[in-house]
């Protein structure tokens, strides 16, 4: 099933993005506190710019979302468009990014674009993000679990689309008019 | 501003905003939920009125990060508005725990930012529990005491209803707006009651079926509570922003601590106190409390002085006494075929048939057909060990065939289920926290059963394997607090008057739940926002008569 531009809109309008002002913005270099136990490599110093960031959560999306969705790279840049706005959660998912990226270059060589999906699948459960909880400020599982998977799920599954796969074309986050509960199964 | 977790800087953003009392002010409304918003939104054309909330003002731009709160589960329920910590704390010491703070949100707006918008009138028998149904106590007011009102309040909500219910009391005219239309999964259910003899009708919803007074129409969001993104769902900060258009002034994160009197009895000020650590004292000539159905019996419990040592308006003993809540009645299960759940957060039939068999021994009770049993995809794929192609497989398996019912039942007014003030524990202004007793009789107990079987019957008529019933053991509160300064006309048994004014006090009126003397099973805020009105009628009539 293609993903489309309306389903980037969606899933913004969804969980929201506004461009706006940036509060409280988390210094990248807090990210990592309380952490460190667990291999992670500290990316802080480089921190990936906007079409990096882009890059690094397409490749990862195509672990995480199913096989029966296309169109995907075009659906994680236009969400991320919004998510990306200097807000503290904008900052947060680059920080984690980088925290992927460092991991993948010391574990596999190559960064996380580079790697047959295979080994991305491999690289998130050797980081433990399968069994971790999301957690913003947590450990770096935790946090990519928060920042990238649950993001890019979220995304996904508060879609047109990713309901329809379920068998909801109304999912919860999305507004998809009050129409569609009246309806029976197609 | 995106992302769940930039929120939570409201008080930061409003360190500069001017929290001094007004002077000379008419009226001080303790509270900026549904009820002290009516109350400040009808009085502000004709005077001059300050609202105290404990709360912060939320931004409207945010809603859409608190809806990620609400779907993601790092998140609980009381952080979608910043419920909790210090400022909330409170103590259980009841037969059963209750869980205060997933029952309320403090703010402008107050606890309808989070509520489903269930909004129907209580039955004329309600307000006669002890002459009709044995149980109790009367009213000392009457459905037709009230029934303009109601209309007036369905006006002021926006309320989308229709008139297909035969076991509702009497109105004479329409709703403002039509009833929403039945779900799927009602027509599923209509089959199997019409087998059984059991009749299904709509049920009026706060939310809009169409767009009303500037605001959108529902646009199917379906995360209702605890946040409503487009405006389609009433909340209160509607009625605060109207009356500050009239001149109100509310003043935010002021958290009153005490109420002051004078020798006549008359409430001099609410003393209260703001985020930058200063104490101040609002004066006015009448005094509103609207502060929910534990936090009003708290104020006056807190406000006790050497003239009244008990309290504040507690001559009586009965301040904080009589704390009732509904209780929920559910079972669910799935059926072997779609049932399209999930699309939007409220529901949309119901069945009064039941309610009116009331007695001694069986309580009124109200059944309700959801649109959202089972559980979200997008809520289930945040949460596992499994993505890609296997967690797609396994939101195919939990999604798609659930069914369930829900219910409200009544409990009978206790003295001994009630709010006080603990006895060590503070919150962040060194007030002692509430104290919850929460008791519940057998006469609900065994009605929760009786609502539990009509409830199976109907799922097995409809073919469902029935997977879960929430039954006495399993009941929970439904949120709404009542009784805690009840309503009566002999000063020595109530609280306040059939005004909703203080028998103690003659400048001072309770707008809340906690004046009702019973509860039905109806959910409480429509009757809530009508006594509000009448406060309002009340308060006008005796400032302008001085
Ligand atoms: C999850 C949920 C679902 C609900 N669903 C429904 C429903 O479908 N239908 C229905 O009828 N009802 C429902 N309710 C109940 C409904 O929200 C309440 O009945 C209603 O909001 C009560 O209005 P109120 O103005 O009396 O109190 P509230 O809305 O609770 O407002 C009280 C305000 O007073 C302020 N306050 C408290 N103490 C002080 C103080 N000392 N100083 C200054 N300010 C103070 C608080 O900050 C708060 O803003 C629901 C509630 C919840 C939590
Ligand atoms: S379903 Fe309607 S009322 Fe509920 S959250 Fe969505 S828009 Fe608001």
């Amino acid at each position: 099933m293609e993903l489309t531009r309306r389903d980037a809109t969606a899933a913004l309008a969804a969980i929201g993005a506004t461009g706006g002002v940036a509060l409280g913005v988390r210094r990248t270099t807090d990210a990592g506190a309380g952490d460190g136990a667990d291999g992670a490599v500290d990316g802080a110093e480089e921190l990936p710019d906007d079409e990096a960031v882009r890059e690094t959560m397409a490749a990862t999306a195509a672990a995480v979302y199913p096989e029966a969705v296309s169109g995907i790279d075009a659906f994680v840049g236009g969400f991320l468009d919004g998510r990306l706005d200097g807000s503290a959660h904008g900052e947060g998912i680059r920080a984690a990014v980088a925290e992927l990226e460092s991991t993948a270059r010391s574990w596999y060589d190559a960064p996380v674009a580079d790697l047959p999906v295979a080994d991305r699948d491999e690289l998130l459960r050797g980081l433990g993000t399968d069994t971790a909880e999301e957690h913003p400020h947590g450990t770096t599982a935790e946090r990519v679990r928060y920042y990238v998977v649950n993001e890019l799920l979220l995304a996904l599954y508060a879609s047109p689309t990713g309901g329809e796969l379920v068998g909801i074309e109304n999912p919860q986050g999305y507004a998809g008019g009050a129409e569609s509960y009246t309806r029976g199964p197609p | 501003m995106s992302g769940a977790e930039s929120l939570g800087n409201e008080g930061a953003a409003g360190e500069d905003v001017d929290r001094t009392p007004v002077p000379n002010a008419d009226v001080c409304i303790v509270g900026a939920g549904p009820a002290g918003a009516l109350v400040a939104d009808r009085l502000a054309a004709d005077h001059e009125v300050v609202v105290l909330d404990a709360g912060p003002r939320f931004d409207p731009a945010d809603r859409l990060a608190r809806q990620e709160r609400a779907i993601r589960p790092f998140y609980g329920r009381p952080d979608v508005w910043g419920v909790g910590g210090e400022r909330d704390a409170y103590e259980n010491a009841g037969e059963r725990g209750y869980p205060l703070n997933h029952a309320r949100v403090k703010g402008v707006g107050g606890s309808t930012l989070h509520w489903q918008g269930m909004v129907m009138r209580l039955h004329e028998d309600d307000f006669n529990s002890g002459s009709e149904r044995g149980v109790g106590t009367d009213w000392p007011i009457d459905y037709a005491d009230l029934r303009p009102y109601y209309a007036d309040a369905e006006r002021e909500l926006g309320v989308a209803g229709a008139s297909d219910n035969p076991y509702a009391p009497p109105r004479e005219e329409p709703h403002p707006m039509p009833a929403f239309e039945p779900s799927y999964s009602d027509s599923l259910f209509a089959e199997a009651c019409e087998e059984l003899g059991i009749d299904m009708h709509s049920v009026p919803n706060a939310r809009n079926s169409e767009p009303y007074d500037d605001r959108s129409a529902c646009v199917g969001y379906g995360t209702c509570q605890p946040v409503c993104p487009s405006g389609g769902k009433y909340d209160a900060t509607v009625h605060v922003e109207r009356a500050e258009g009239k001149g109100a002034t509310v003043i935010d994160r002021a958290s009153v601590g005490t109420l002051e009197h004078d020798e006549e009895d008359r409430v001099t000020a609410a003393v209260y106190a703001t985020p930058d650590g200063e104490e101040h004292r609002q004066e006015a000539d009448a005094f509103v409390v609207a502060a929910g159905g534990v936090e009003t019996p708290r104020l006056l419990l807190l406000s006790a002085s050497d003239r009244h040592p008990s309290g504040l308006a507690n001559s009586s003993g009965h301040v904080g006494e009589f704390f009732m809540d509904h209780l929920f009645a559910g079972a669910g299960g799935t059926l072997d075929e779609p049932t399209r759940q999930n699309h939007v957060g409220f529901y949309t039939s119901a069945c009064d048939q039941f309610y009116d068999e009331a007695d001694e021994t069986q309580a009124p009770f109200k059944l309700e057909f959801f649109n959202y049993a089972g559980p979200s995809p997008v809520e289930m794929a945040l949460s596992g060990e499994d993505w890609g192609d296997p967690l797609l497989e396994r939101l195919r398996d939990g999604y798609g065939n659930h069914v369930a019912m829900g219910g409200l039942v009544e409990q009978v007014p206790q003295a001994d289920s009630r709010v006080a003030l603990a006895e060590d524990r503070t919150d962040d202004h060194g007030n002692p926290v509430p104290r919850i007793e929460w008791t519940v009789g057998d006469r609900a107990l065994d009605t929760i059963e009786r609502a539990n079987e009509i409830q199976v019957a109907i799922l097995e008529e409809l073919g469902a394997e029935v997977e879960w019933v929430a039954g006495p053991d399993a009941t929970g509160p439904a949120y709404h607090h009542m009784g805690t300064t009840r309503m009566s006309d002999d000063p020595e048994r109530g609280v306040v008057d059939a005004d909703c004014r203080t028998h103690d006090l003659e400048n001072c009126w309770i707008a809340s739940s906690s004046v009702f003397p019973t509860s039905g099973a109806m959910n409480p805020t429509l009757t809530i926002a009508a006594l509000a009105l009448r406060v309002a009628d009340d308060v006008d009539a005796r400032l302008s008569g001085a």
